[in-house]
């Protein structure tokens, strides 16, 4: 079968460390301390706001950004020392960056051609990377002639034929439209699985991050923030930046009282976590999701709905409590029925979904 | 008709609009360059300058000026190996510039630096060439820097050499400026993907920059030779006695030898040699340029 061919028993499996990198730019720090590992095989999406730094930490690995300090190893080498072209990786890149003045099997073919590959060997690599990528018949084709979905697909073929070590990819759906985007994320894990390429894939697109990876790295202003499997940090975020980047959350604030947190309006709010010491100031997150509109819950608060957002199969509802923290819920539309806009609902959730995050 | 939209203003047909458009364009080329053109045209089978009084006559004597005078032959290959070097030399320096300011600096500085490196260009022609024989001549400044390590002299004014540095200089920012404008819409990941796939620098440039920057070389050398094998300035002052073009020999029916119908009919023969070539190359350019631009 097809993914025989492609991916042979002898699959690159490689794993790839960070040893305390840091790298400033001028006077300011852009990563700090940076210590992490990708599994062989695995999908990590580095996941951060605009400037966090996700870029650079990906260049470092690639090898166009030399770290101030620290060490990069892929497979058993250390790399930090080592130029671009002599690490043996695959890269995708927003822009697609193909070479405009080749066709795409040439495209394919550069760097099998820096290998010292060429003649009928290159022609069935550059056959098989472009089956891969369902573009069987577009090798003569120049890079202006296809749509943008194709280019990209065209780019990984060229960074999967020279089988790399580590395929790193930086945003490299977020020029096409919605609909393309998930078209690709489907392909792209299904390609990454035939494969089993150790991958970075820098987004600061949440949802692409939860859809495709089996692991995620948070960054915030140069530091992972937290790290591990997408449902780990989804359901107990250590930080409030971590709760409120992946995902949606609600906060409460107040103080640790007798093993519960005591709001500033005196309500009682129970959780099923550890908490800091008696009396010292805590805030728990709390999924909008994962309240419901009830009477009888361990967790209680009565709040106004401001507004309601109708998203088809979610009904998204903006709330404020009496002393004006706001406050969100999402509803499954079950029955279509919609609650009015200005009517008081007491919310409730249970101890397990209140989670102490760090600020 | 029943499915057009709202209907706007009423707009003139297409073509008279285009007419329109580009009539101004037309009537200026016309009598700037097409009418002078022309003159000289009809001046080049005259018999002799019509400025005096003495009746002129229609002759084709002047164009077979290279087959009277075999001399001229071999002005016109001197010529044109002056045209092939000074291209040549422009498109390695001037490439080799503009590469150097794209690839390290960004933004402002770099716009900055181009400027900075073009104004020294920008000097009145005559002044620029006089320099030169300042610096080549013997005991000039060349001469008095390697009197410094040797003796004799190094100057090499009045020499070919010497007329294509003249040129060199004097052409060089048209080709940093064009190979600048190829070379900074080349796509910063292009070059990394490149690396990426185990190129090393000298692949990049001979597989990715020069390809893509192959319509600024063009056109930068089109700019440069023609001008370049017309010149007569650089010649004289820097060639002396060598210094015999095309462009000297045209100069002189002019200035000297008031033989202004030998002059344009050399010029014409001129611009159909120029013309001939771009024509044979102009194939193998399409093509060069076809997946670049
Ligand atoms: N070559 C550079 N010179 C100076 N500063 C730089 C350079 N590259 C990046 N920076 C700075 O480093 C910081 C992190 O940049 P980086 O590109 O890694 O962010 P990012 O997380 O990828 O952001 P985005 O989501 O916008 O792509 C930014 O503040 C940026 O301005
Ligand atoms: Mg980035």
């Amino acid at each position: 079968m097809n993914a025989q061919v492609n991916a042979p028993a002898t699959a690159p499996v490689t794993h790839v460390a960070i040893q305390s990198v840091a790298k400033r730019f001028g006077t300011v720090p852009v990563l700090s301390d940076i210590t992490t590992s990708f599994a062989p095989g695995s999908f990590t999406s580095l996941l951060g706001p605009s400037g966090s730094g996700k870029t650079t930490l990906l260049r470092i690995v690639a090898g166009f950004v030399t770290p101030d300090e620290g060490r990069v190893t892929i497979g058993a080498r250390d790399v930090t020392d080592v130029p671009v072209w002599g690490r043996n990786i695959g890269m995708m890149f927003q822009s697609y960056a193909l070479f405009p003045h080749m066709s795409v099997a040439r495209n394919v073919a550069f760097g099998l051609e820096r290998r010292g590959i060429r003649g009928a060997e290159a022609a069935r690599a550059v056959g098989q990377a472009l089956e891969m990528v369902r573009l069987t018949g577009f090798g003569d084709r120049m890079p202006k002639q296809l749509s943008g979905g194709q280019q990209q697909r065209v780019a990984l073929a060229r960074a999967l034929v020279i089988k790399p070590s580590v395929l790193l990819l930086d945003e490299p759906l977020s020029a096409l439209d919605r609909r393309l985007r998930q078209e690709m994320q489907v392909e792209l894990l299904r390609i990454q699985r035939e494969t089993g390429l150790t991958t970075i894939f820098v987004t600061h697109d949440q949802e692409e991050a939860l859809t495709l990876s089996d692991r995620i790295a948070i960054l915030d202003k140069g530091r992972i923030v937290q790290a591990g499997r997408p449902a780990d940090i989804y359901e107990r975020p250590e930080t409030r930046f971590a709760a409120e980047f992946l995902g949606d959350s609600n906060f409460l604030s107040g103080t640790v009282s007798q093993g519960a947190v005591r709001l500033g309006d005196g309500t009682v709010v129970q959780t099923a976590h550890p908490l800091p010491a008696e009396g010292s100031p805590v805030t728990l997150a709390i999924r909008p999701e994962k309240m419901a509109v009830t009477e009888s819950a361990a967790n209680l608060l009565t709040a106004r709905i401001v507004t309601v957002i109708y998203a088809g199969p979610v009904l998204s509802y903006l709330l404020e409590t009496r002393d004006g923290t706001k406050l969100k819920l999402f509803l499954a539309n079950r029955d279509g029925t919609v609650l009015p806009e200005g009517e008081t609902i007491s919310l409730g959730w249970s101890p397990d979904h209140a989670i102490p995050v760090a600020d | 008709m029943a499915l057009r939209g709202p209907v706007g203003p009423r707009r003139l047909p297409d073509w008279m609009a285009t007419t329109a458009l580009l009539l101004p364009a037309y009537a200026w080329l016309t009598l700037a360059v097409f009418l002078p053109l022309l003159t000289m045209f009809v001046f080049s089978f005259l018999n002799k300058t019509p400025m005096g009084q003495a009746p002129v006559e229609f002759t084709l004597r002047h164009y077979r000026a290279f087959i009277d005078q075999p001399y001229l032959l071999g002005v016109a290959w001197n010529t044109l190996m002056m045209g092939v070097w000074t291209t040549l030399i422009c498109a390695v320096l001037g490439f080799l510039a503009a590469l150097a300011l794209v690839r390290c600096s960004f933004g402002r500085s770099r716009e900055m630096l181009l400027v900075l490196i073009l104004l020294p260009f920008w000097t009145n022609g005559l002044v620029r060439v006089f320099s030169w024989t300042m610096v080549l001549r013997e005991n000039g400044f060349l001469d008095s820097l390697w009197h410094l390590v040797g003796d004799g002299s190094v100057g090499f004014l009045y020499s070919r050499p010497a007329i294509i540095l003249g040129l060199v200089h004097g052409y060089l920012p048209y080709m940093i400026l064009t190979c600048y404008i190829a070379l900074v819409t080349i796509d910063d990941a292009v070059i990394e993907a490149a690396q990426s796939l185990g190129a090393r620098w000298w692949t990049v440039l001979g597989s990715i920059l020069i390809p893509l920057a192959l319509p600024g070389l063009i056109s930068g050398a089109v700019l440069t030779f023609v001008p370049v094998i017309g010149s007569f300035m650089e010649p004289r002052i820097l060639g002396g006695p060598v210094g015999m073009t095309l462009g000297t020999v045209i100069e002189d029916q002019f200035t000297q030898a008031f033989n202004w119908p030998l002059g344009a009919s050399l010029s014409f023969t001129l611009l159909a040699v120029v013309l001939a070539i771009f024509a044979t190359f102009s194939g193998v350019l399409r093509r060069g340029t076809a997946g670049a631009s």
